[in-house]
């Protein structure tokens, strides 16, 4: 499965025929999904994420999300329909931190540099600047066994930012962290979107969390998955907590939650 | 509080930096706990070291009688012919010196073939699905059974007291190693798929690594058994340089108990330094990021 990545298509990221202005950093169109053993996930997906937008996913547990996500980064390729992204800077965020015991705070961020052959010192940069954004610059030192829950996740979060991804994709990447901790890790994603503007596609199963970070809920039914709704968030980054409890905001949260039900 | 600055509006989240940053660094060991603990730890095997060697000297002196005292020697006696007549030591010093040798030889040979086994079996299935029977055999089958055969095909010298080593000490090297190999989750190799690394990369750079405390382990018990492996050779084979195996035979033949028990001795305190070194080394490696 090592090389799944390197087969699959990949194209400049913009629609022929629909606005050529538009700055689509994710292209999905009409993507099926079956796996080997039968079991089908996903049916007729079509999605596109521009850069600046943060797209929240939210579906039944299941469904087909994180194979959607898969898909997108060609870890996994569909059995039909068509994806379109650049593939060569895709920064992925996944559930655990996954950072390399073996190596220091500093060499778990360092490793996509390293990975792109970014000479020693300007990856050594390259990483205390993304250290920097996520407030572990005291930490680099540190091997992953000494750091928190919270922390590993900030780190996590670091090394996907140290190429500077225009796509991010997060599978539920605060789902094992307790409550405070992924309030301020959310914080923290909406001050690296607001600095960075990059696309997101961002899993979660908080309605909430969903919501607040996000400028769109795509909500997925039932497996095979398909798109039920595309809710717009209209409120302004960069968003503080505070938005919890604006009327507003818990009327979208309450659509959202009405259509999951649905689902 | 570096991490403070962004947050220092909301006191609440501002704990919440504090207490991460406690649980990252843990506070500085007591040293009078840590004594205590010591203390703790070596009372009792020291208590029961007391027991033995009161059993040993009421044996020895008690229920022996002085013609068949050799069967069970005093413990001062052993340590004073043993240890301290410099002609006996100077023989159970070069043994021990063929012996370690020897073993570390064969230890060396079966840590290079077994980590190449190893990675072959993790990189390539078909390797994995062809050698893995043979593997079983060669964890069921009972060694030692094979080491005439080794004299009988090799002779009687050093080569083949390496392979009985080698023999012995393989499959803990390999199945370890192998172990660790495939101990990186799925996760972990998406990620550097994402980056489109190589399997060499992969190999380099998550897989060995990854597998380093499990093979490591397998280095420790390796090399126990690679000594074993290197007396019972030396032992059955009585060619070549004298070592552990051929000390033990000619004491015993002579009914020389109390060299007979020096060279045990000997042996014990090899397999102990060898276990230790081999624990230390590892915890040198991998003592720092290990969980
Ligand atoms: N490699 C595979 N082979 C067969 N079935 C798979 C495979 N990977 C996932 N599945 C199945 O496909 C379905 C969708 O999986 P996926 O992980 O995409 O769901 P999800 O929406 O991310 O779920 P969750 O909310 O629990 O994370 C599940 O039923 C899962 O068991
Ligand atoms: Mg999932």
């Amino acid at each position: 499965m090592g090389d799944v990545g390197l087969e699959v298509t990949e194209r400049a990221p913009t629609l022929s025929g629909t606005d050529d202005t538009a700055d689509h950093q994710l292209v999905v169109r009409s993507v099926s999904h079956t796996f080997p053993d039968g079991t089908a996930v996903l049916r007729d997906v079509s999605l596109t994420v521009d850069r600046g937008e943060f797209v929240a996913l939210i579906g039944p547990s299941g469904c087909g999300k994180s194979t959607l996500l898969k898909i997108a980064a060609g870890l996994e390729k569909q059995t039909s329909g068509e994806v379109i992204c650049h593939r060569d800077n895709i920064g992925f965020v996944f559930q655990d931190a996954t950072l390399l015991p073996f190596r220091t705070v500093q060499g778990n961020v360092e490793l996509f540099a390293e990975l792109h052959k970014v000479p020693k010192a300007k990856r050594k940069e390259m990483a205390r600047a993304a250290l920097e954004m996520v407030g572990l610059q005291r930490f680099e030192d540190k091997y992953p066994k000494a750091l928190s829950g919270g922390m590993k996740m900030r780190a996590s979060l670091a090394r996907s930012l140290v190429l500077h991804p225009h796509l991010f994709l997060f599978d539920e990447p605060f789902a094992s962290v307790d409550e405070i901790t992924r309030a301020r890790l959310n914080d923290e994603v909406i001050k690296l979107f607001t600095s960075e503007q990059f696309a997101a596609v961002f899993v979660t199963h908080s309605i909430s969390e969903a919501c607040f970070l996000s400028s769109r809920v795509v909500v997925m039914s039932q497996r095979p998955a398909r798109i039920l709704a595309d809710i717009e968030i209209p409120f302004p980054y960069p968003r503080h907590q505070d938005l919890h409890y604006e009327t507003a905001f818990v009327d979208k949260a309450r659509q959202v939650a009405q259509l999951l039900g649905e689902a | 509080m570096a991490l403070a600055t962004w947050h220092s509006s909301d006191p609440l989240q501002e704990s919440g930096d504090l207490q991460e940053e406690a649980l990252a660094q843990p506070a500085p060991p007591r040293r009078a706990r840590s004594a205590h603990r010591f203390a703790k730890a070596t009372l009792g095997p020291l208590a029961i070291l007391a027991v033995i060697v009161g059993i040993w000297e009421l044996v020895s002196y008690v229920v022996l009688d002085p013609q068949r005292r050799f069967l069970l020697p005093p413990l001062q006696t052993i340590f004073h012919q043993a240890f301290f007549i410099h002609s006996n030591l100077s023989v159970l010093l070069s043994a021990l010196g063929v012996t370690t040798e020897v073993a570390m030889a064969g230890l060396g040979l079966s840590i290079i073939i077994g980590m190449l086994i190893a990675i072959a079996m993790s990189e390539f299935k078909s390797m994995e699905r062809g050698l893995y029977p043979y593997l079983v055999v060669l964890q069921t089958i009972p060694i030692l059974a094979l080491v005439p055969l080794v004299g009988f095909w090799l002779g009687f010298g050093f080569t083949a007291r390496i392979v009985v080593c080698v023999l012995i000490s393989l499959f803990p090297i390999i199945a370890s190693t192998l172990f660790g190999l495939q101990s990186a989750t799925r996760a972990y190799h998406e990620l550097f798929d994402l980056h489109h690394a190589s399997r060499f990369t992969k190999l380099v750079k998550l897989k060995l690594p990854m597998a380093l405390p499990s093979t490591f382990n397998g280095f420790r018990i390796s090399a126990g058994l690679s000594v074993i492996g290197e007396i019972v050779g030396g032992y059955f084979f009585q060619q070549g340089k004298p070592d552990i195996g051929v000390l033990l035979d000619q004491f015993t033949a002579q009914l020389n108990g109390t060299m007979l028990f020096g060279a045990i001795f000997i042996a014990s305190l090899l397999g102990v330094a060898v276990f230790w070194t081999f624990g230390g080394i590892s915890s040198l490696v991998v003592g720092n990021w290990k969980e």
